[in-house]
């Protein structure tokens, strides 16, 4: 029995917001109220703290199996449970590709042995991620996965996309799509822009990712499927988005912290600047935290892909996409959102909690009965963050060496703590 | 007192000042050039190591000859013949070089941005001699040397930039050095290769498709090169680049009578450029090459010859009179 | 550095006598004025050879041309200076094969500088002939070098300067012993 006493506890599906105690018996949440009696359960003293429901991050790369010497279930975890995160939901792009019922099966077993978080799989849409036949969504569905993508990819045509929406709306699956323009795309190393001009780098238009949210789009309002778009980064993109809930459309999209954060402007030489999609202009960083606060977004996600350290040691050009991301989350979310004043604390709970369990289709509350998943941090702790203490493998981020106010306290998965500051 | 200079990495970051005491420097260099006994002794036992990750025949060659002129020895590392074709990374090269202790390293690279990041990693002055699509420092110090011994200063001139400038490094290192001594700067080319952000590199640049408008009162005429395939793009037919974009005698009259026109090289004469300009009386690209002799051996003879900073002072100390 | 003034070693006037006499000497010693050349070596020995020549123009109505040299390039101390000294141009606009040439500069001290002059004009051609004519002989010399024509020799220690200072360089005319103070 854990009772975790005198945090602030902000619930947003019950619009919560008061100072109580929580009781945790075993995986439950047992009760919730003020003042309540210690009575042998170990205590946690939240006070000064905020204790929400366990987050959930519905997009992020563990690399296994196959790319183990950038990150593992294991690390990764702990990496998330250091960040707050209750939850992570893992890109199908390994090796092999999460593309049948023997590879989810392999993840959540390795998982239930050594992850420090839930760990929900995301299968591949498409065999192999190649975009040509269906992958066994069926079978991977009763082997656990909570969603399908090709992510790294789009969903290569607009013919596939409606088969898979299809049939993933028969087994109730969402399809989240990596939306980009091959064509507009390739070769590109930042967004296209006056720095991609001075730096003498490919530039990549912002029309890449919104023609393809658009054709996606069309396809939810052609098949009434559940499409949510995975790390949305452009205004045009937005727009779509907005449009399709309007029309009642079972659209939802997700941010992620950098993009909410950066911008192209700060891209320089150096790898810990390249992502996909990458950092956009300050009229997208605009539109998207204008979108973060009224609700046209629905989830903030970390996209957290780490590359071991060789590998973007390298010429900017040559270097993989991707960022780690898991430790920063929140207290980007804290320092240029809610600071900022951007968007209300309570707000920025939801991306994390309810927004995010509404595109799986679950719930996500402090509330007795529910799972005991809660997440735990302060406003004001102030902390610097450095890549190299992080639990991932991987070292590639732009905020090393950070200095932030507000920080993950504590993470209790399932009734217990993996992690605590 | 002029910030002295550890690596060339780009012309973005220097000062006026700089750019001129550059082009002051290489003038005893261009002298030099007329000397029957072109060998100095004065890098004597210092090694330029000379890598070349693209093709290149006249910059590296004018990079070696500069070296051992000033008596430098050099280490060829060239693409072919190295690792990288491979897929090692530019890092081990680095670390490669590195062990080799050179005194100093040009490089040339396909990727923007390789010269700094070999900068950051080793501890050896750097000059770029030309990086992806983004810099090539010396190119636009020769020009400027050739502008000025041609047309008597390099301020306040009139300059057209003609070609495919999206992808042009030279467009761009030209376009921060005579922004900074005041030019008037037009690009022209192809729609798709006239980015509209250049013209957030300098003020005072304006664009235009049209070659005719762009010639018009320009003192100074920069011809790109046209490369035929790139990859990812549709390429643009020769006939097609000719008939809208060649600078041809009849164009070049729309410039000022005495207008210089220069051509980093190798120019493909008959595409972008017409045989009888660039052979022409107002064609600058001999000199140019001699020029870029220059250029290179006074930024070596500077960035290699210099001791570390905390190098110590000699036991003499130098007066005003000679010893 | 600190620098005290000891003494005057030569007056304006002084430093004229000797030019005068140096001029003489250079023309008795030659075959003529004409197939002498002057080499000023950067920077006080320009103004010097540029004066002999006008002296010699004086009184054998010739003209001795006068060029001069950068010898920056040619040091073998650039390696443990620090930055590198600026670069100037060396300008002998008449051929140096088969000539006579007289190397013009203000101090004699180790004869290195003399050394890298000679280096600079071996390479533009073969001269017939290279001698040297320096204001002031200072001794202290570390390579086997000879100044045939010299206004004046003077002992000095290994903490002293001498100080030319000419009119067309420093705005003022004399020769000054300093030393160096710690």
């Amino acid at each position: 029995m854990l009772l975790i006493k005198n945090g602030r506890v902000l619930d947003p599906a019950s619009n919560k917001d008061s100072l109580l105690d929580i009781l945790l018996d075993g995986e439950r949440i047992s009760r919730v109220g003020a003042n309540l009696p210690v009575d042998g359960a170990e205590a946690f003293d939240a006070t000064g703290l905020i204790v929400a429901p366990g987050f959930i991050d519905l997009h992020c790369h563990l690399r296994e199996p196959g790319q183990e010497m950038s990150e593992t279930i294991e690390t990764g975890t702990r990496a998330a449970a250091h960040g707050g995160f209750t939850a992570v939901c893992c890109m199908p792009n390994t090796q092999p590709v999460n593309d049948t019922a023997s590879v989810t099966r392999g993840i959540v077993e390795r998982a239930a042995a050594a992850a420090s978080v839930r760990v929900w799989p995301i299968g591949a849409a498409s065999k192999g991620s190649k975009g040509e036949a269906l992958a066994e969504i069926g079978a991977m569905k009763d082997a656990g996965i909570v969603a399908v993508s090709d992510d790294g990819k789009p969903i290569a045509t607009a013919r596939l996309m409606r088969q898979v929406m299809e049939y993933c709306s028969s087994l109730n699956l969402p399809v989240i799509d990596h939306c980009e323009d091959a064509s507009l795309f390739a070769g590109g190393a930042m967004r296209e822009g006056p720095q991609s001009v001075r730096l003498g780098l490919n530039g990549i238009p912002a029309q890449s990712e919104s023609i393809c949210a658009g054709r996606d789009v069309e396809m939810a309002s052609l098949t009434g499927a559940r499409l949510h778009i995975a790390h949305m980064s452009t205004r045009g993109s937005l727009e779509y988005v907005r449009w399709a809930k309007k029309q009642g459309l079972r659209v939802t999209c997700e941010v992620t912290p950098h993009h909410f954060t950066l911008v192209d402007e700060d891209v320089r030489y150096d790898s810990n600047y390249k992502m996909n999609p990458p950092l956009a202009s300050r009229s997208d960083r605009a539109a998207l935290i204008e979108g973060l606060a009224d609700g046209s977004v629905d989830a903030i996600a970390t996209d957290h892909a780490p590359h071991h350290p060789a590998s973007k040691d390298v010429e900017f050009d040559r270097a993989p996409f991707g960022i780690t991301g898991f430790e920063t989350a929140l207290t980007l979310g804290l320092t240029e959102l809610v600071i900022e004043k951007k968007l209300s604390l309570m707000r920025l709970v939801e991306l994390f909690t309810t927004g995010p369990a509404r595109v799986l289709g679950i719930e996500r509350k402090i509330a007795a009965g529910e799972p005991a998943d809660l997440t735990i941090f302060s406003t004001d702790r102030e902390w610097t963050f450095r890549a190299a203490e992080s639990p991932s493998k991987s070292r590639n981020t732009p905020f090393d060496g950070r200095s932030f106010r507000g920080a993950p306290m504590a993470t209790i998965v399932a009734g217990r703590f993996v992690y605590r500051r | 007192m002029v910030e002295r200079l550890t690596h060339l990495l780009g012309i973005e970051d220097l000062t006026r000042e700089q750019i001129g005491f550059i082009l002051d420097q290489s003038k005893p260099f261009q002298e030099f050039q007329r000397h029957p006994l072109k060998k100095l002794a004065t890098l004597r036992g210092k090694t330029v190591a000379i890598a070349f990750f693209e093709p290149s025949t006249r910059t590296r060659i004018s990079f070696t000859t500069a070296a051992a002129r000033l008596g430098a020895d050099t280490m060829a590392l060239q693409a072919e013949a190295s690792s990288l074709k491979k897929g090692e990374s530019l890092i081990d090269t680095v670390r490669t070089l590195e062990a080799m202790r050179p005194d100093g390293i040009v490089i040339r690279h396909s990727s923007s941005g390789a010269p700094e990041f070999v900068a950051a990693r080793i501890d050896v002055p750097v000059l770029n001699a030309g990086d992806g699509q983004h810099e090539h420092p010396t190119q636009a110090l020769l020009d400027a040397l050739t502008i000025r011994d041609r047309k008597g200063r390099l301020e306040n001139w009139n300059v057209t930039i003609l070609g495919d400038i999206l992808h042009s490094r030279v467009a761009r290192s030209n376009i921060h050095l005579l922004s900074k001594f005041g030019a008037r700067i037009t690009v022209c080319g192809p729609a798709m290769w006239l980015p509209r952000e250049i013209e957030t590199l300098a003020p005072n640049i304006r664009r235009t498709v049209c070659v005719e408008e762009a010639l018009d009162g320009a003192d100074i005429v920069m011809v790109l090169r046209v490369q035929s395939e790139r990859m990812y793009e549709p390429a643009l037919a020769a006939e097609e680049y000719i008939l809208r974009y060649q600078l041809t005698p009849v164009r070049l009259r729309l410039a000022q009578p005495d207008a210089l026109v220069l051509h980093p090289g190798p120019m493909i004469r008959g595409l972008e450029i017409d045989p009888a300009v660039a052979d022409g009386p107002q064609s600058g690209v001999l000199e140019q090459v001699t020029n870029g002799l220059a250029v290179r051996m006074a930024l070596l003879y500077h960035l290699v010859g210099a001791a570390p900073v905390d190098a110590p002072h000699p036991a003499k100390e130098r007066t005003s009179a000679s010893d | 550095m600190r620098v005290v003034e000891k003494r005057q070693l030569l007056s304006a006037a002084q430093i004229n006598h000797s030019l005068q006499r140096l001029a003489h000497e250079i023309v008795e010693e030659s075959a003529g004025a004409t197939d002498v050349a002057l080499i000023g070596v950067r920077r006080r020995g320009v103004p010097l050879a540029n004066r002999l020549a006008e002296v010699i123009r004086g009184f054998t109505q010739e003209e001795a041309p006068v060029g001069t040299l950068d010898i920056t390039l040619y040091r073998d101390d650039l390696s443990t200076i620090g930055s590198q000294p600026v670069v100037q141009s060396t300008d002998i606009n008449f051929p140096v094969d088969g000539r006579d040439l007289v190397i013009v500069d203000d101090v004699l001290y180790t004869g290195r500088t003399i050394r890298a002059a000679m280096n600079g004009l071996f390479d533009l051609g073969r001269p017939k002939r290279v001698r040297l004519c320096v204001l002031i002989d200072r001794g202290h010399r570390e390579l086997p070098i000879e100044a045939t024509f010299v206004g004046r020799t003077v002992q000095t220690s290994e903490t002293e300067i001498v100080e030319v200072r000419l009119q067309e360089i420093d705005g003022e005319e004399r020769v000054m012993l300093v030393d160096r103070v710690s």
